[in-house]
C-alpha cells in the first residue's frame, strides 16, 4: 500500500522502535551516537547535568572533540579546553579527541560513523556524517544536554529533497562547486527537510567529496543529508579499522524506488563551471567568471568542509612551481592531525610550503571566527570554508568569498579571484 | 502584553546574533552585541517584552544556543518570521522564546506594538489594526513552553520518576 520509504525514513523509523514512518510525524528516536566539540559540549552540559542530577546515559555512545578552541591563545580558551578534558574522564568518555582535527573529520577517521546510525551532534555541520549513510543532524546544547542525559529525542520526521547528478565533472570542478551551486538553486530555506544526493556523479565520488555535499546540507538549511551507503562506503570504514559487519543490510538502506520526495532535481555535472559565492552568503553564487579580477588579501584553506587531504592535494595541482602572489597571503588549516601527517607523507606539504603557504593548527580556526587568520576592516579573503556570515572570519567590515580548494589556490597565486581552470591547464 | 516590533530581513544569521569571536564573554555581555552588525543600537533600545520580527530563514548558520539566549535575556517576547532555520528554531523553543511562523511578517513595520496569543495561534498589530492566525505549536512543544522550557520540563519529568517519555 502506497510508497516506499526513503533513506533517511528507514533509518529514523528503526531508531523509533517502529516498522515505518512517514513525513511530518512525531516520534521519539533513540540516539546511536551523541557528539559534541569544546565549545559546544562539557562547559555547557555540565551545569545543566547538574541542574537535573544525572550524568551521561551512556558514555561508550558520547564522543568529544575539542577542535573549536585549539590550542588555547588565552586563559579563557585554555580553562574551557581543561574543563573539557576533565569532563571526559569524569564521565568516562573513551572516545575523547584532544587537539587531533575538527569533529566531522575525526569522527569518521576513527570508524565512528556507521550506515544507518542515528547522529546528534552539538555543531551545525553534523550533517556531513550523512556521507556514511546516517541521519546525522545538529543540535543546539539544551538538546544535546537533553540527549546524552536520556539517549533520546524528539523530531518531526523530515520530508526529503533528492537531487540526482548524471555526467562526469570538467577539469577543476567539484563537490564544493555542486554545493555552491545549490545553494543559489535551491535557496537557504530548506528547514525540517533532508536532502538525498544520487545519481551516477554520486556514485563515482569518493567518500572525501559525498562529505562535502552532506556537510554543506547544512547551508541549504536541511537537517540532514544523505548519500546511500555502498562499497566506496565499506572500503573507507574498513581502511579506518572499522569494517561494516552487515553490508547487505546497509545497502539495503537506500531509498525504494516508489519512496516520496518533497521534489526531485536533476542537474549535469559537465555543464557545471566552478563557482564562486560572494559576501555575506552562501547563497549569492555565480560562475567563478562572474568575480574574476577581486583581489584578495587573504586565501584560506581551512574547515571540516575544505581542508582534507583531498582538498591539500587540489590546491597542489595549482601550486606546484607557482608562488602566492605578493600582497596576498595563503593559510592553511588541515583538517586534521592525521590530515597534516598523509600531507607531510606524500609531499603535500612540502610543495605547500615552498608556495609560500602559512601552515596552522588543525582545528576551526579562522572559520568559526575563533582561531588564528582572523580579517581586518575593509579586507577581502577567498575561503573553502562553508559560511561567509558577515563578521564570522572576523571584522563586520571584512568580505569573504566562498569557493573550492582549487579556486582558493588559484587566487592565491594570481593575488585575485581566477579561473582555477586556467591554472590548471597549464599544471596539468 | 503588548511590545513593540524590532524589524529584519531576511537570513538573519547566529553569527550577527552571538559573534564567534565574542563567544567566550559571559551570556550577558555576549547578548549587548547581539545583532550589532545589521543595528548597532538594537541591544541597547529593545526592551523586554518586545519582538524581534525578520524573514525567510531567521537564525541560519551554527547551532550556537547563545543566539537563542542573547534574545531572551534582552526580554524579548517573541520571534515572528516568514521560516525559521531549524537549530534556532529549537533552541529559541527549549528556552522557552516562542518563535511563530506567519507568512504576513513582512507587513509588520519597525515600531508597531503587538500582542500574541500563542495557544490561540493570533497575533495582533495594535498599531496598524489588523489580526493573524498561525498554526499553534504541536502540544509536546506548548507543554515544553508552559513549563519553562527544555531544562525545567526535563527536570519535572526525570524527577516523576519516569525514565523517559
Amino acid at each position: 500500500m502506497g510508497h516506499g520509504a526513503t533513506l533517511v525514513e528507514k533509518i529514523i523509523a528503526r531508531a523509533a522502535g517502529l516498522d515505518r514512518v512517514t513525513s511530518g510525524q512525531i516520534v521519539t528516536a533513540r540516539v546511536d551516537l551523541a557528539f559534541a566539540h569544546d565549545s559546544s559540549g562539557p562547559r555547557r552540559w555540565g551545569p545543566k547535568l547538574k541542574e537535573l542530577g544525572v550524568g551521561l546515559w551512556d558514555p561508550s555512545k558520547v564522543a568529544i572533540v575539542s577542535d573549536h578552541y585549539v590550542p588555547a591563545v588565552d586563559a579563557e580558551s585554555a580553562a574551557i579546553l581543561k574543563l573539557t578534558r576533565e569532563f571526559a574522564v569524569e564521565h568516562g568518555v573513551k572516545n575523547f579527541f584532544d587537539m587531533v582535527g575538527i569533529c566531522h573529520l575525526v569522527l569518521p577517521e576513527h570508524g565512528l560513523i556507521r550506515p544507518g546510525a542515528f547522529i546528534a551532534g552539538g555543531d551545525s555541520h553534523t550533517p556531513m556524517a550523512g556521507a556514511f549513510g546516517a541521519y546525522a543532524a545538529g543540535y543546539g546544547a539544551t538538546d544535546m544536554t537533553a540527549i546524552v542525559a536520556t539517549g533520546e529525542t524528539w523530531l518531526a520526521v523530515p520530508e526529503t529533497l533528492r537531487v540526482e547528478w548524471g555526467g562526469q565533472f570538467g577539469r577543476g570542478v567539484v563537490a564544493k562547486d555542486v554545493m555552491l551551486f545549490l545553494c543559489r538553486e535551491l535557496g537557504l530555506d530548506n528547514a525540517f527537510k533532508a536532502i538525498e544526493y544520487a545519481g551516477e556523479t554520486v556514485e563515482a565520488m569518493g567518500m572525501a567529496e559525498r562529505m562535502v555535499l552532506c556537510n554543506m546540507a547544512a547551508e541549504l538549511g536541511c537537517e540532514a543529508g544523505v548519500v546511500a551507503p555502498d562499497q566506496t562506503t565499506f572500503d573507507y570504514l574498513r581502511a579506518a579499522g572499522a569494517p561494516v559487519e552487515d553490508e547487505a543490510a546497509a545497502l539495503a538502506l537506500k531509498s525504494d524506488a516508489n519512496a516520496a520526495y518533497a521534489a526531485v532535481h536533476r542537474f549535469d555535472a559537465a555543464a557545471l563551471a566552478p563557482q564562486i559565492a560572494a559576501p555575506h552568503t552562501p547563497a549569492e553564487t555565480a560562475p567563478v567568471d562572474v568575480h574574476a579580477g577581486v583581489h584578495v588579501d587573504q586565501a584560506y584553506i581551512g574547515a571540516c568542509v575544505g581542508a582534507k587531504i583531498e582538498d591539500l592535494r587540489m590546491a597542489v595541482e595549482v601550486l606546484k612551481g607557482r608562488r602566492v602572489a605578493a600582497g596576498t597571503r595563503l593559510l592553511i588549516a588541515p583538517a586534521s592531525s592525521r590530515t597534516t601527517a598523509l600531507a607531510s607523507a606524500d609531499g603535500t606539504l612540502q610543495i605547500l610550503m615552498e608556495a609560500g603557504a602559512t601552515l596552522l593548527s588543525s582545528g576551526c580556526g579562522a572559520c568559526a571566527g575563533m582561531g588564528a587568520g582572523l580579517l581586518a576592516d575593509g579586507e577581502t579573503c577567498i575561503s573553502s570554508t562553508n559560511r561567509n556570515f558577515k563578521g564570522r572570519m572576523g571584522s563586520k567590515e571584512a568580505r569573504v568569498f566562498l569557493g573550492s580548494p582549487y579556486s582558493v589556490a588559484a587566487a592565491a597565486v594570481a593575488g585575485c579571484i581566477v579561473d582555477p581552470r586556467d591554472l590548471l591547464g597549464e599544471a596539468a | 502584553m503588548s511590545g513593540r516590533a524590532f524589524v529584519f530581513g531576511d537570513n538573519i544569521d547566529t553569527d550577527v546574533m552571538a559573534p564567534g569571536s565574542l563567544m567566550k564573554l559571559e551570556p550577558m555581555e555576549l547578548a549587548s552585541h547581539c545583532l550589532a552588525a545589521v543595528d548597532p543600537d538594537f541591544a541597547k533600545t529593545v526592551q523586554t517584552g518586545d519582538f524581534v520580527v525578520g524573514g525567510w530563514s531567521f537564525g541560519i548558520g551554527s547551532s550556537r544556543e547563545q543566539a537563542a539566549v542573547s534574545l531572551k535575556l534582552l526580554g524579548v517576547q517573541a520571534v515572528v518570521a516568514k521560516s525559521f532555520a531549524r537549530i534556532f528554531w529549537r533552541n529559541a523553543i527549549n528556552l522557552g522564546l516562542p518563535c511563530i511562523t506567519l507568512d504576513e511578517a513582512g507587513e509588520i513595520a519597525a515600531g508597531d506594538e503587538l500582542t500574541v496569543d500563542l495557544a490561540a495561534g493570533r497575533l495582533e498589530n495594535l498599531t496598524q489594526g489588523r489580526a493573524y492566525a498561525f498554526s499553534p505549536l504541536p502540544p509536546h512543544i506548548m507543554q515544553m513552553i508552559d513549563d519553562g522550557g527544555l531544562m525545567p520540563h526535563l527536570k519535572r519529568r526525570l524527577s516523576a520518576g519516569k525514565e523517559t517519555a
